[in-house]
């Protein structure tokens, strides 16, 4: 995975910033990763985090510890100190009374950075990461913010290695194998130019969704007519579409995918949060894409 | 205005001329690339003693009469129901923007639909027709009780009124649940904007008895509707309860049109539009203004359909979109029109 320029530059932007942050203490960059000195008084000893994908960061990047609260749709890692704050509609009052020194959100809504700010707490916004670098980027942005610089470049090198070796086993294909990607029971679908199509691509995987928007809602006979190899289910937990749901649809039993049974229910949560555990998708999407065979008819 | 037998065959003749072409159009138009041909070929096929090899695939027939035919058909219904409904409406409380949506269907369907989606979770899926049907019903109901509590002379305008309130209440608690739940903001808002798609028929057998008891009702009292168009003191002049009546077909057409509602989400638009263009042709006489805009909607609905899914395609766009990009603007006209009127 080539490092590209504007992830390096944010990078070094961010090493400014961190530096600035730090109030020029001295920070040794180059101290082995989780020995990191977290009690350093610059470093924030409060954070709260308003988004579940911030927080599976905060704890992945070895910051769970200094995590005082998260929003209420956080679930994971399940001993995250979960408490009612919605990232969706903030409260800046309820958020200071958990009296942080961060505070981790993925927008600024309702002016929660101008707000926080009266009361001097930092703010730290991370939107829904684009692409695989976005992430990365973010990890390393809430590593410096948080102390952690060291823990969080070794995540990043290992989510690529990880990524690599799973890319590497995945068999060598002609064609594309193509894909139907549904994340509600009204066939909203994703298109190769989203962060989950970027991931699929990788894994040798077209969309059978275009256009100029990343989520188009489809129609029935669209889906039938393309008749995608694949068909992943992130419409589990919101809506209960199973296989059986989707095989007993009006017209689908003529679907290949349907009858070769390759329809596949994915953890909405991880489909849907783009910080560390997106390898665990990519490793169970790289198992379904493994198990068809090269030569599978594609009409 | 009574129109001579000759123009009114002539007229008929037309708007169901013109209902076919849509229909035709609707099934022939789609973002799966069925040929013209192979389609016309197929339908033949189906008919008895014809034997055709039509070229289409098995998925391509299963495209064709499970997934298109039955939306198109499910477009005639919605759109010549919300239209015959609004027709009746405009006719009992002499308001040219009266509609079945203005007395709070759409807003009491909106609040039960997001209370299967948001209570109900995966499974409130199936609850979220029968919700809004209930939902849309209670609502219309305590619009005309509270029209009736504060009702006076004008009691037709304290109606519409009253309606507004009631629509407003519905919003804000719909709004609070969705807040709640932020996670079910897109499943609302796909129902709530409208959408044909229908699972093979099970809609279009689920709606059709409700639309054909309402419109029967409803044009069963063509005449009734002529003469309460003129006002009330008049009716009950002739004979007529215009309450009687008026609460009647409010119920029936409230009825009918939450049935259409609860499978199609919210269109609007159609109950305005729809029977103000036919007046402009045809006059306000019910003996055509009814078949009339039953025949027009469901033309119109088709059409709106075949945009909706064509205009972005292979995405589509949702039909209430398209229904009130046309019918907003005209809505503003029949208001000047109305101003000079009344």
């Amino acid at each position: 995975m080539p490092v590209n320029d504007s992830r390096r530059w944010l990078a070094a932007g961010l090493t400014v910033f961190a530096l600035l942050a730090a109030g020029c203490s001295s920070s040794d960059d180059s101290s082995p990763a989780g020995e990191t000195d977290t009690a350093a008084a610059d470093v924030p000893q409060a954070i709260v985090s308003l988004s579940p994908t911030s927080t599976e960061m905060l704890y992945a990047i070895g910051a769970g510890d200094q995590v005082v609260a998260v929003d209420d749709r956080s679930d994971y890692p399940t001993d995250a100190p979960v408490t009612d704050l919605s990232g969706y509609t903030p409260n800046v009052e309820a958020i200071l009374g958990y009296e942080p020194d961060l505070v981790v959100a993925n927008a600024d809504t309702g002016d929660l950075v101008a707000g926080l700010e009266q009361a001097g707490v930092e703010t730290l916004i991370l939107p829904a990461a684009q692409t695989l670098d976005d992430t990365y980027t973010q990890l390393e942005q809430l590593g410096a913010a948080t102390g952690h610089v060291g823990e969080a470049a070794e995540l990043v090198a290992q989510m690529q290695a990880d990524i690599e070796e799973i890319l590497a086993g995945l068999p060598e294909r002609e064609t594309p194998l193509t894909y139907y990607q549904e994340l509600d029971n009204t066939f909203y679908s994703v298109t190769d130019d989203t962060y989950i199509g970027e991931i699929h691509s990788m894994l040798g995987l077209t969309s059978i969704a275009t256009g100029s928007n990343g989520y188009p809602q489809l129609s029935a006979e669209y889906v039938l007519e393309q008749n995608p190899d694949v068909i992943f289910l992130a419409d589990g937990q919101c809506c209960g579409v199973t296989p059986e749901v989707v095989a007993q649809r009006a017209g689908w039993e003529e679907l290949t995918a349907v009858r070769e049974g390759r329809v596949y229910v994915l953890d909405e949560d991880i489909a849907s949060r783009w910080g560390p555990r997106v390898v665990d998708l990519m490793r169970e999407v790289a198992g379904i894409v493994g198990g068809i065979p090269v030569t599978a008819p594609t009409p | 205005m009574i129109a001579a037998p000759r123009r009114r065959a002539l007229v008929l003749t037309g708007a169901a001329s013109i209902l076919l072409a849509a229909m035709l159009l609707g099934i022939l138009v789609g973002p799966a690339g069925l040929t013209p041909g192979g389609v016309l070929l197929d339908i033949a096929d189906r008919l008895p003693f014809v034997d055709v090899d039509s070229g289409l695939t098995t998925r391509q027939q299963a495209i064709l009469w499970n997934i298109r035919m039955p939306r198109v058909v499910l477009g005639v219904l919605v759109g010549a129901m919300l239209a015959v409904a609004g027709a009746a409406y405009q006719g009992v409380f002499r308001n040219p923007l009266a509609d079945p949506y203005l007395l709070g269907v759409s807003s009491g369907a909106g609040l039960g639909a997001t209370l299967a989606i948001v209570v109900g979770g995966a499974a409130g899926f199936a609850g979220v027709p029968p919700a809004a049907f209930v939902g849309g019903m209670l609502a219309v109901g305590a619009t005309y009780a509270l029209g009736r509590t504060v009702g006076g002379v004008r009691s037709e305008v304290v109606i519409i009124l009253a309606g507004v309130a009631v629509a407003a209440f519905a919003n804000a608690i719909q709004t609070f649940f969705m807040q709640l739940h932020d996670d079910t903001l897109r499943q609302v808002y796909s129902w709530m904007l409208g959408r044909l798609a229908t699972d093979g028929w099970s809609d279009v057998l689920t709606v059709l008895p409700y639309v054909v008891v309402t419109v029967a009702i409803i044009a069963l009292h063509r005449r009734t509707l002529d003469v309460m168009s003129v006002g009330d003191v008049e009716a009950a002049s002739l004979g007529i309860h215009p309450a009687r009546v008026r609460l009647l077909l409010v119920s029936v057409a409230t009825l009918g049109t939450a049935a259409v509602v609860s499978a199609s989400g919210l269109i609007g638009f159609v109950g305005i539009v729809v029977p103000h263009a036919v007046r402009l042709l045809v006059g306000p006489g019910h003996r055509l203004l009814l078949p009339l805009s039953l025949m027009v909607g469901a033309a119109f609905l088709v059409l709106a359909d075949v945009l909706a899914r064509s205009v972005m395609a292979p995405a589509e766009l949702p039909i209430g979109v398209v229904t009130a990009a046309v019918g907003a603007p005209f809505f503003l006209v029949v208001l000047r029109r109305s101003r000079g009127v009344r």
